[in-house]
């Protein structure tokens, strides 16, 4: 069996920085595993900008933020496998993998990083009423097939869901002369960023319609029309608000959902909350050896973060292989996101592990107003910044400093939650 | 006095903005946390410009389409133009990053270019 330092499954933006951050953190022996044709992941049918404004201070598209991590990797000259197919990992970290050059094989890793991403929720997810007519596409692919094959998946559009790639969507499809009727969100806020409201939307006079859902579905063949009626709290439908939009196409933009078929099958403990692995301070799962980043992990509004998370996951992949992990003391710090916020990444901390700093991630349950995101060692507040605005759609972070841990040997649980003013 | 809400479109954050204007004159932005937010409040009151992105088709190389955008930002009303610009325009593999594929487009001064690699 070949052996590899590390393995890397995916070779998206979390998986091409996670390579170059273990090549230049020491390791050499490092093998990447792509099922597509190219690296570079989602970036590359992301074809609008915005993207590495934290990571090169200048604003970049898809394609062009990708091409400059798979550059980097190649100048490493980190090996790399495409149309390669991941089966199995197991606890042992044999990664068994699929192409049609090398058929089916399987490798020994000393490290394993998960960098699979995420893939979109479909229509089954929802229960939409109604028939099963062609024109119903998830956002995405309807972006694969209007910027990578060429086509235009429908000319009078409905989209249902404000995640950020219907956002963008209604403004490209918009471009290619369609006309975008409508975006209906169920909830009362949108799940996209602020940002693409206002330039996908508002610049395009494309209406959002909050507390939303599409309840019929029309058309046999070919969609014809929807019906989108006013929710309640509940979420429930209200009688009497219905109304009616003919269209040819419908997309749903309702939520990602982590890719992690391999880690449940590897054992790796996973967070209900992100349906992504558990994870400590170095990123690690409860396997040892095995580390998760990007989209995998939980997902994120911004490349640049995916690409921040997964250095800090390639370094610390480098260093379990290396075998210069501080010795552990035992010590684990539990992470406890409560009153509004639904989760933090990491879970757990050992303080005698982290880097000198820490950068702890989490996303809020609702829209909150002029609050505090508060941080609590065990019963004592130590940190409260005031936020004008929180809200789902977009993550939020607070930095933890080590030499704070460490002074305090008895601390047991940091609280992150959001205050009223 | 006159005061105008925005959403800095700078990065994702998404800063709320507040903009004090008196007689179309911008007296102050506040809510931005840094200077693109100031930069992107004072154009989008007076000047407002946004990149544009799209797609053509490429012949001959490894994939059907090349991602565009404008080099730069570009007035918001030319956006519609510039699109236009782009309708039938098709480019012959292989095709590099930076590569101008419409030479000031719509008049706006601003070059429109590949984002992507076809070989």
């Amino acid at each position: 069996m070949k052996t590899y330092d590390i393995v890397i499954i995916g070779g998206g933006p979390a998986g091409l920085a996670a390579a170059a951050s273990a090549k230049k953190s020491g390791t050499d022996s490092i093998l990447i595993l792509e099922r597509d044709k190219e690296l570079g992941g989602i970036l590359n049918q992301c074809i609008h900008n915005g993207f590495g404004l934290h990571t090169f201070k200048e604003e970049l598209t898809g394609p062009e933020y990708a091409a400059r991590f798979i550059e980097e990797v190649k100048e490493l000259g980190i090996e790399y496998k495409l149309h390669t197919m991941v089966m199995d990992i197991s606890p042992e970290k044999v990664v068994t993998a699929m192409n049609r050059e090398d058929g089916m094989f399987q490798i020994q890793a000393k490290a394993v990083i998960l960098a699979m991403g995420c893939r979109e929720r479909s229509r089954g997810a929802l229960n939409i009423p109604g028939y099963r007519p062609a024109g119903i596409y998830s956002a995405g692919t309807a972006q694969r097939l209007v910027n990578r094959e060429g086509f235009l998946p429908g000319r009078e559009v409905v989209i249902l869901g404000s995640g950020d790639i219907g956002l963008i969507m209604a403004r490209r499809m918009t471009f290619e002369g369609a006309k975008v009727k409508v975006v209906a969100e169920l909830m009362p806020y949108s799940g996209g960023l602020k940002r693409n409201i206002v330039q996908c939307l508002n610049d395009y006079g494309i209406p959002l319609k909050l507390s939303h859902t599409v309840v019929e579905i029309r058309g046999k063949e070919r969609l014809t029309g929807v019906t989108i009626a006013q929710v309640d709290q509940k979420g429930k439908p209200i009688p009497g608000t219905e109304e009616d939009y003919d269209c040819d196409t419908l997309l749903l933009s309702v939520g990602l959902i982590p890719e992690n078929e391999l880690s449940r099958a590897a054992g790796v403990d996973m967070n209900p909350v992100t349906s992504g692995p558990v994870v400590n301070e170095s990123l690690e799962t409860s396997l040892e050896g095995v580390f998760a980043c990007g989209n995998v992990l939980h997902v994120h509004d911004l490349v640049d973060f995916v690409s921040e998370e997964a250095a800090a996951a390639g370094r610390n992949a480098s260093a379990y292989v290396k075998g210069s992990r501080t010795a552990e003391s035992g010590r684990e710090i539990r992470m406890n996101p409560t009153e509004g916020v639904r989760y933090t990444v990491p879970s757990v901390i050992r303080p005698e592990q982290m880097d000198d700093t820490l950068t702890v991630r989490f996303r809020v349950g609702g829209v909150y107003k002029n609050c505090y995101i508060s941080v609590y060692f065990d019963d004592e507040r130590v940190m409260r910044r005031k936020r004008p605005v929180v809200a789902p759609g977009e993550m939020e972070e607070i930095r933890l400093e080590k030499a704070k841990l460490l002074e305090r040997p008895d601390l047991k649980t940091i609280t992150v939650k959001i205050e009223e003013a | 006095m006159e005061k105008r809400e925005l959403i800095c479109i700078g990065c994702p954050l998404g800063c709320p903005l507040t903009v004090t204007m008196e007689n179309g004159e911008v007296l102050q932005v506040e809510g931005n946390t840094c200077k693109r937010g100031d930069v992107y409040a004072r154009k989008e009151v007076t000047n407002p410009t946004r990149i544009v992105t799209s797609t053509v088709t490429v012949e001959g190389g490894s994939d059907v389409t090349v991602p565009v955008k404008t080099r730069s930002d570009i007035p918001k009303e030319k956006i519609f133009e510039c699109v236009r610009a782009l309708k039938g325009v098709t480019v012959k593999a292989p095709v590099h990053i930076g590569d101008v594929i419409v030479a000031n487009a719509a008049d706006t001064g601003v070059d429109i270019i590949a984002t992507a690699n076809v070989e």
